[in-house]
């Protein structure tokens, strides 16, 4: 079969950029160290999330020196905690999320950030950050989950490191400022 | 070495001869020719562009609630019953109807012979008539109290979330009619082969019937998904399913489903658009190559719509991923040849310089002008696509406006353009009626330019400052952090340019609407200023390796391919039992 001499380029440059693409994605993956999220998080009986490992108590909690447990309900339409009371977490500390649903599929999207889950009833979305400023971070539910869909946001408040109070949410009430 | 055919252009100038349906050479028109075949196409093109009316009506509403411009037509919670009927009447419905009825045309131009069939051909139309009608009447009641139905789940019907059982059997009934439809091509290809034992293919055969076996492997995904689980779930019968187990089902089908979508698009630049540009196509063999690699690649690659998805080990969403870009290369060589053939008709009509013979392209006629554009818009679409598959950068864009801004570049322009200019040319030929309100035909295609031009570009940018998609009320006045701030522009202008073009993409479908409702009322006869003549490539099929036309061989490797994607993430999400970890349902039966 005869391939024009041009076509031929064509093909060659197109075979170059696929190859550069999935170079960059391996280079972000193993240089950089973009997580992924997978499996870790686990399996959850969705109809008995606050039974369950973590999730009986949502909240931040310390897990070790410099590190936090953040554990989140998803359900219709809120995210416990972050809608009525905001996730409260320090800067400069590595906070490793658990999110999951009670019912349908949700989403997790720290807005204006690439900290972005799907919340599948059933699985935990588990991954880990470091904040490295403080302010109000918004968390909206970017995937359709029923009427009031658009109502399901939540915040982040991340603090100076020396001023966060500690614990779960309830300390924080506790805490008062 | 000029062709004589080389210089045939669309214009009625050219016309002479006959006075009655007839095309340019005196031959019979298609609808003279194959009366039967006719018949079944106008059926589904009218179904299609009802269905285009209706979702496109929908798709402008949502453009005026979603940016706050205009929230009177319905309430926050009816938009996502508009949401769904928008994205099932257009993803589902229009595509689905306007593809077979194509895809009738083609087979009978590329065998020359009828393929109508007594028993067969009813039943598949009907089959999609009735699949419809039960999937419309369950999403539309939920505007309607009277109406004990709903199906407010968008057209990803993703478990828990549960709609009326009619959707499901609607849904599966569309699937599988469309199965039928493919049995009544490749009946014709065995009785074509019959007669034509040692010669190749016809090319415009060929793009169909690996169309078909791509959509065959794709479709085993949601049909096993909605028979299997969904259906009997929304009857009761079954207590339980898993979530991500079904979800994985359906991204099976639908990142493929968008291939299904997009090959009827290229076997319209490929076979007519270098035609309507005054050429012919540049390589025969180079076209069935690209048909081949969507019929293998497409399929292992929906992990890539999971990225984001807990419970799926990363190593199966790198091998989609690798697959995803893989797939780069059909289109890109799609672009060369599509973009060659263009020229190589420029020049046949005096076109001269590096770019200068761009200006001899007969840019007022609709059918060559919607197609080009949707080519030029399919080329940003690529890139934004990229993004999209870059398995890190995906985090920032996932379920943002980013995605539906991408994606109304590739179906709701590729596609959805491609068929409009197609229609332009194609609906005279199988009516036997001339196309009439020529001068408002001719600005259509770039009225749906210039709407999809300021939606789409917002829509992108806007998801990259991480509003989210699918969402009545992407503000969030009583949530801190919440402002999606920076950006060019600001997200107030980013929001007037998805209203705006949101219209004026409503106004383009009008006008296309206009000029095929008028034509089809037009009086039969007279000339038809267009002719289904397609000519052949410049380089022979038979200059291409036999090999391209083992549709077997082929399809074998691409089940092969789906087994080594998808056996092992399957079987691991199955190890715990189907239905586990298990939901129960959680019925989207939403009333104002």
């Amino acid at each position: 079969m005869e391939i024009h001499r041009f076509e031929k380029r064509w093909f060659v440059v197109s075979l170059v950029l696929i190859i550069a693409f999935i170079a960059t994605i391996v280079y972000g993956a193993a240089g950089v160290g973009v997580q992924m999220i997978d499996d870790d998080g686990g399996q959850i009986d969705p109809s008995n999330v606050r039974n369950a490992q973590g999730f009986s108590d949502p909240g931040v909690h310390q897990a070790g020196d410099g590190e936090y447990d953040v554990y989140v309900i998803a359900y219709q339409f809120a995210f416990e905690p972050g809608s009525n009371d905001p996730i409260r977490v320090p800067a400069d500390t590595r906070i490793t999320f658990h999110v999951t649903s009670s019912d349908t599929i949700h989403g997790f999207s720290v807005v204006g950030t690439n900290l972005n889950t799907m919340v599948i009833p059933g699985q935990v979305a588990k991954f880990t950050t470091v904040f490295n400023e403080t302010g109000t971070y918004g968390v909206v539910c970017h995937e359709y989950c029923g009427d009031g869909h658009h109502t399901m946001a939540g915040t982040i408040e991340v603090v100076p490191e020396d001023e966060f109070d500690g614990g779960s949410n309830t300390t924080d009430m506790e805490g008062g400022n | 070495m000029a062709h004589p055919h080389e210089t045939e252009t669309e214009t009625e100038t050219e016309t002479t001869g006959a006075s009655t349906a007839t095309d340019t050479e005196g031959r019979l028109a298609f609808v003279e020719r194959y009366p039967a075949d006719a018949r079944i196409i106008r059926w589904c093109f009218l179904i299609a562009f009802g269905a285009l009316g209706v979702g496109g009506l929908f798709g402008m509403i949502q453009a005026l609630h979603r940016t706050g411009v205009f929230r009177g037509f319905v309430s926050s919670t009816d938009y996502y019953t508009i949401l769904t009927g928008h994205g099932v009447l257009l993803a589902l419905v229009f595509t689905t109807f306007f593809i077979v009825g194509l895809f009738t045309w083609a087979t009978v131009k590329g065998f020359e012979r009828s393929i109508y069939r007594e028993r067969l051909t009813p039943l598949w139309f009907a089959m999609l008539v009735i699949g419809t009608l039960l999937a419309a009447v369950a999403i539309l009641g939920g505007l309607s109290e009277s109406i004990p139905m709903s199906a407010d789940v968008l057209f990803t019907f993703y478990a828990p979330m549960q709609a009326h059982p009619a959707f499901y059997i609607g849904a599966a009934l569309l699937i599988v009619g469309s199965w039928v439809g493919g049995a009544n091509y490749f009946l014709a290809y065995r009785e074509w082969r019959s007669d034509n034992p040692d010669e190749r293919i016809p090319l415009q055969s060929f793009m169909v019937l690996t169309t078909m076996l791509m959509w065959y492997v794709a479709t085993i995904g949601v049909a096993v998904e909605v028979v299997v689980f969904l259906i009997p779930w929304s009857l009761g019968l079954i207590a339980e399913v898993d979530p991500l187990f079904t979800r994985t089902l359906f991204w099976y089908f639908g990142h493929p489903v968008v291939y299904f979508w997009l090959l009827p698009a290229y076997l319209l630049w490929y076979t007519v658009l270098p035609k309507l540009s005054g050429g012919r196509l540049f390589s025969d063999g180079l076209a069935r190559i690209v048909f081949v690699l969507f019929l293998v690649l497409s399929t292992p690659t929906g992990f890539h719509h999971q990225y984001l998805d807990p419970g799926i080990p990363e190593g199966f969403k790198f091998v989609a991923m690798t697959n995803t870009m893989f797939l780069l290369l059909p289109s890109l060589l799609t672009a060369f040849t599509v973009v060659a053939s263009m020229e190589h008709g420029a020049r046949q009509r005096g076109g001269t310089g590096y770019l200068g013979w761009l200006r001899t392209l007969p840019w007022a006629n609709p059918a060559f002008s919607g197609m080009a554009l949707a080519g030029i818009m399919f080329a940003a679409a690529g890139f934004s696509g990229m993004v999209n598959a870059g398995m890190n950068l995906n985090y920032l864009v996932h379920n943002t406006l980013w995605v539906p801004g991408h994606f109304h570049l590739t179906v709701g322009t590729a596609f959805a353009l491609t068929v409009m200019a197609g229609s332009f040319w194609l609906v005279p030929q199988i009516t036997g009626k001339r196309l009439r309100w020529r001068p408002l035909a001719s600005i259509q295609p770039y009225v749906w330019f210039f709407g999809m031009l300021l939606m789409s570009n917002a829509m992108h940018r806007a998801g990259l400052l991480g509003v989210p998609r699918r969402t009545a009320e992407p503000q969030y006045p009583n949530t801190p952090g919440v402002d999606f701030a920076g950006g060019v522009g600001g997200i107030g202008e980013m929001r007037m340019q998805i209203a705006i073009g949101g219209t004026l993409l409503f106004v383009a479908l009008l006008l296309f609407l206009g000029v095929m409702a008028r034509t089809w009322l037009g009086k039969k006869g007279g000339q038809l200023a267009v002719n289904g003549r397609i000519p052949p490539a410049m380089s022979d099929p038979e200059d291409s390796p036999r090999v391209l036309d083992n549709l077997r061989l082929w399809t074998a490797i691409a089940v092969l391919l789906v087994i080594l994607a998808y056996v092992l993430p399957l079987v691991g999400m199955a190890g715990d039992g189907l239905f586990s970890p298990g939901s129960g349902p959680i019925p989207m039966w939403l009333f104002p």
